[in-house]
């Protein structure tokens, strides 16, 4: 579930108008300050040991585009230009090992060093800090819940993709013979991976022209009756492509879903172990296979 | 769009091309269960390689189609069904069961071969 | 900044014809392919159009399928909303059960435009005519 974009409710006790023009007056001080508050914060990141996965240099450049960015986007009130930054900051920093609690970390570092350098500011003026506070704050929540969207966001599509690529290979289909394939299925099989499985599946048996399709769930500790179905409808659907298949491994207790959930087991094929369902395939191949033991021996 | 159908001696070819209407594959069925009827064919073949997507009524009217053909003396076989469209196919329960499929074509006329060959029944 | 693909790819088409049944589900997989959905999810995608379209036209007679994107942080959906002013579904859970039809044959239709989509509600009265609202979720293609 995607974290949901929290809105801080604007504190409307100062009109817009002036609320904007006291924006100005702290982008103004947050430009011209802009060396020592950056040092400042950069100190600060290196104290509370966060980014020890980037050196020095690095930290003070990325500190710097993130400095400017968070400026802008106080100056501009719009918050776009910091959502493709922080995804492209993130795109960065996650191969790096970089995690979610230091990029808060940092984001509110920042805001930490800000505020206190606008308390330094106008502390004689105590109605103005509070305005000016009124208009900084709202602001800088919303960046910092951008900066860290981003980056989980990020975080999120870069698993996926890992778990994309895993899944790919974790589903050999086999060539073994012209016309014959071989799935074996290893693990734990979650819905997903159950269609990905068939999509696989299915484009190999066009691909190949094959006839014969063993698949083997020896390997499978468990099925529910979601991914039973997920497995009669991959037989259907070869089928559809004009293959048999053969099913292998069947543990009692998977023949046991299977028959809950309403399969025939009579009408799918199913041979003890893999050994035999290739086998079998031959035969339906109309290949005769002949035992080592029994070919004529070079004396 | 009137789909194109090819007598091949013993067996009646029809290649769909593109996206068929309901209207269009109703009177592909009743264009080959009259050839079937007119050629005395023994087997046709229905490619649908082209087809990008096979619902409730396309199944019903190809399974219409296959028994009406089996009743004038012919085996019918669906050819060429679309990796994804067999995959939507299935989840949809649309299984095409009791008519024969095979991969493309050659596999069509191969099946139709062996049928017609021992003069096998489909039940 | 409300997204500019949104507003360009949402498209409305009349079911009237069995032609435009083609056309709807021509344009849900054009919508799907948008989403980066694999070929098969388009191609069920379409599937769940092509049934509800037929629908209208078997019962109803006319009425619109309306598609678009929708986004929500990380993912992205399409939208199907399928509006009729046909006579209405008297009793639902019956026309949602797999294989009902009162025109029989196979009748999968709505029980099956169902298993196919991940979101699917249904309002219907008699008398009132037929909405149906249904979407697909795939994880968000960000602009690069």
């Amino acid at each position: 579930m995607a974290a949901r974009k929290v809105e801080t409710p604007a504190q409307q006790q100062v009109p817009i108008g002036e609320t904007s023009q006291l924006l100005r007056e702290l982008v103004a001080h947050l430009r011209q300050n802009r060396t020592q508050l950056r040092e400042e914060w950069a100190r600060r990141i290196t104290r509370a040991q966060l980014l020890t996965a980037m050196t020095e240099a690095e930290i003070f450049a990325e500190a710097t585009s993130v400095y400017d960015n968070y400026v802008e986007a106080l100056a501009t009130g719009t918050f776009e230009a910091l959502q493709a930054y922080a995804r492209n900051l993130s795109e960065r920093i996650i191969p790096r090992g970089v995690e979610t609690h230091e990029v808060v970390g940092i984001v509110l570092l920042l805001r930490d060093v800000l505020a206190r350098s606008l308390f330094a500011k106008y502390h004689e003026d105590f109605n103005k800090l509070n305005r000016i506070l009124d208009a900084y704050e709202p602001a800088a929540n919303r960046i910092a819940n951008t900066v860290a969207v981003g980056f989980v966001q990020e975080r999120e599509r870069v698993i996926r993709q890992q778990q994309e690529a895993i899944r790919e290979l974790s589903t050999p289909v086999l060539q073994v013979r012209e016309r014959l394939l071989i799935l074996p299925i290893i693990g734990v099989i979650d819905p997903q991976r159950a269609r990905q499985l068939t999509e696989q599946l299915l484009r190999a048996i066009r691909a190949n022209r094959a006839k014969v399709v063993v698949i083997d769930i020896t390997g499978v500790a468990a099925m529910d009756s979601h991914v039973a179905n997920h497995l009669v409808q991959t037989v259907e659907a070869a089928r559809l492509l004009g293959a048999t298949v053969i099913v292998t491994g069947l543990s009692p207790e998977i023949a046991q879903t299977l028959v809950t959930i309403g399969v025939d087991l009579s009408e799918m094929a199913t041979v003890g172990d893999l050994q035999g369902g290739i086998e079998e395939a031959e035969r339906l191949l109309g290949y005769t296979v002949i035992p080592l033991s029994e070919i004529p021996q070079k004396s | 769009m009137e789909v194109p159908i090819l007598k091949q001696g013993d067996y009646l070819i029809a290649s769909i091309q593109s996206a068929l209407t309901d209207a269009d594959l109703t009177q592909l069925r009743e264009s080959l269960g009259e050839r079937v009827g007119r050629f005395r064919s023994r087997g046709v073949i229905v490619d649908v390689t082209a087809v990008d997507v096979m619902d409730s009524f396309a199944v019903r009217t190809l399974r219409d189609l296959a028994h009406t053909t089996w009743l004038r003396g012919a085996e019918t076989v669906i050819v060429g069904i679309q990796p994804d469209v067999a995959f939507a196919m299935v989840q949809l329960g649309l299984t095409l069961k009791g008519v024969a499929t095979a991969l493309d074509l050659e596999e069509g006329l191969a099946f139709l071969d062996s049928q017609v060959k021992h003069r096998r029944r489909r039940v | 900044m409300s997204d500019p693909i949104e507003a360009v790819m949402a498209s409305e088409v009349t079911i009237a014809s069995d032609v435009d049944v083609v056309t709807a589900r021509q344009r849900g997989r054009e919508l799907a392919a948008e989403l980066t959905f694999s070929r098969g999810d388009q191609t069920v995608i379409a599937a769940a159009i092509s049934e509800i379209a037929r629908n209208i036209l078997t019962y109803a007679g006319r009425g619109t399928v309306r598609m678009s994107i929708k986004h929500d942080g990380d993912r992205s959906a399409v939208v199907v909303v399928a509006r009729d002013d046909g006579p209405g579904i008297a009793d639902i859970t019956l026309a949602m059960r797999d294989g009902y039809s009162t025109s029989g044959g196979l009748g999968v239709g709505l029980g099956g435009a169902r298993q196919l989509m991940d979101e699917f509600e249904l309002i219907s009265a008699v008398g009132e005519g037929t909405t149906i609202t249904m979407r697909k979720w795939h994880p968000r293609v960000h602009a690069r």
